[in-house]
């Protein structure tokens, strides 16, 4: 197994790669959640162009290897003078790639709002702001979170990828440590089961989020549909 | 942008397109194998193939496919293997398909209802062809959408073949664009033919399991 001087003498590079790697994945995550949020709020809008452009924007990305868009936005980039750094391409990248899940997930999120409630706010005079930022969004975050924690964990894995186009990462550092060391099998294996449980972490601290979350709505909302979706729920 | 360059590209990336096909079916076809296989132990085969099966899957669930190819790619040459970069992909699709088969029959088995088997144990069936002939094929039937989704993504993950130099469409793509320095034209290909090939599965998807909702 791992011969241990070599954590001594690799082991700033690897924590830094492992910074990237969390900073990466943090940060695709908020530009996809983001992005998917504007996507899933622009499809409401009543312009059928509009729809059919977002529609074909999410069945593109969701058809296509997440690979190939990271080689489009960092080598094709230059083409037309889009010039990323590697990490830059990387994050935005796992942000594009994201957002088309993200939408999808809010979508139903959003269809998922009894319409009951959205035109009982209406009748006592809230704006569509205000609907949003109070009704919509807190219920749609019971229904949703299952899925969100679920799509978090899939862009963990996913930021392993963009070591391919040589973002200094986790997997990239440990790459660069097996070429140098010839310790490559060792390497890996110890790259899998920190990778097993890492992803087992996220999960698991997405279903105490979950578990959080939903609680916190039932109390904070006296009305019956939302408690009753976190009772089904637990 | 310029056209001409996609459409002298355009033979070598649907040869490569053929690759990614076939190799994505094979890996497919051990998933269904080894899906089948560790759905069916953990069911069945008491305690220690439950909690093994269960490893199984929680492993290549959890590690990045990347990882795993590179896992298998430098494993088995250690214990004497010495494999081809194209076995051990088709290998490591398929061990991660498996996991998430797995998964589909475990859903599906547990749609099929109580009572099915019951009856057959009822009628004096044994163990093995209470599997074949009354659980897996219903089971089969109920998984067909997800089985089809699993077919997509993993001919998307596919791509990360390419790493361990397999020809396939995204290798071929990195190699035409680094001889013609023309990136954005063929990864846009890549891009499309990889949608097409999605949206026909898709389709096909839909057409199977009509046919298996009349039959």
């Amino acid at each position: 197994m791992l011969d241990l001087s070599l954590l001594v003498q690799y082991g700033p590079a690897l924590l830094r790669g492992f910074g990237v790697t969390i900073l990466c994945w943090a940060a695709g995550c908020m530009i996809g959640m983001v992005l998917g949020f504007a996507l899933m709020l622009l499809r409401q809008v009543p312009v059928k162009p509009l729809r059919w452009i977002i529609r074909a924007y999410i069945e593109v990305i969701r058809g296509t290897p997440f690979l190939i868009q990271l080689f489009l936005l960092y080598s094709g980039g230059p083409s037309i003078g889009l010039r990323l750094e590697a990490t830059t391409a990387g994050i935005l990248g796992l942000g594009i790639y994201g957002s088309a899940y993200f939408a999808e997930i809010f979508r139903a999120g959003y269809q998922a709002v009894p319409k009951g409630q959205v035109e009982a706010a209406l009748s006592l005079g809230m704006s569509y702001g205000s609907i949003l930022r109070r009704v919509i969004v807190p219920a749609m975050l019971v229904s949703t979170i299952p899925a969100i924690v679920n799509m978090m964990a899939i862009l963990t894995k996913e930021t392993v990828v963009l070591s391919i186009i040589t973002v200094p990462e986790l997997m990239y550092e440990m790459q660069t440590m097996a070429a140098e060391t010839f310790a490559t099998f060792e390497t890996i294996l110890g790259m899998a089961l920190f990778y097993w449980l890492l992803v087992e972490v996220v999960s698991r601290l997405g279903r105490r989020l979950e578990a959080r979350v939903t609680r916190f709505l039932t109390h904070a909302s006296p009305q019956g549909s939302s408690s009753e979706t976190a009772t089904a729920r637990a | 942008m310029k056209f001409s360059v996609i459409i002298d590209a355009l033979p070598y990336l649907l040869g490569a397109a053929v690759t990614t096909i076939w190799v994505s079916l094979l890996g497919v076809l051990l998933g269904q194998v080894i899906g089948v296989a560790v759905c069916v132990a953990r069911q069945s085969g008491g305690r220690a193939a439950n909690m093994a099966g269960g490893v199984y899957v929680s492993f290549f669930r959890g590690v990045p496919l990347l990882i795993q190819l590179l896992l298998i790619y430098y494993m088995l040459p250690l214990i004497g293997i010495d494999v081809p970069p194209l076995v051990a992909s088709i290998a490591a699709l398929g061990l991660a398909s498996g996991a998430y088969v797995s998964e589909i029959y475990r859903g599906a088995l547990n749609a099929v209802p109580h009572g099915q088997s019951e009856a057959a144990l009822a009628l004096g069936f044994p163990g093995s062809s209470i599997w074949t002939r009354i659980l897996l094929p219903q089971a089969f039937r109920i998984s067909v959408p997800a089985l089809v989704n699993e077919l997509i993504l993993l001919l998307k993950a596919s791509s990360l073949i390419s790493v361990v130099g397999v020809a396939e469409l995204t290798r071929t793509s990195q190699t035409i664009s680094a001889s013609n320095y023309r990136p954005l034209e063929i990864y846009l290909a890549a891009g499309l033919i990889y949608l097409a090939i999605n949206g026909a599965l898709a389709l096909f998807g839909t057409q199977v399991e009509r046919r298996l909702q009349q039959a």
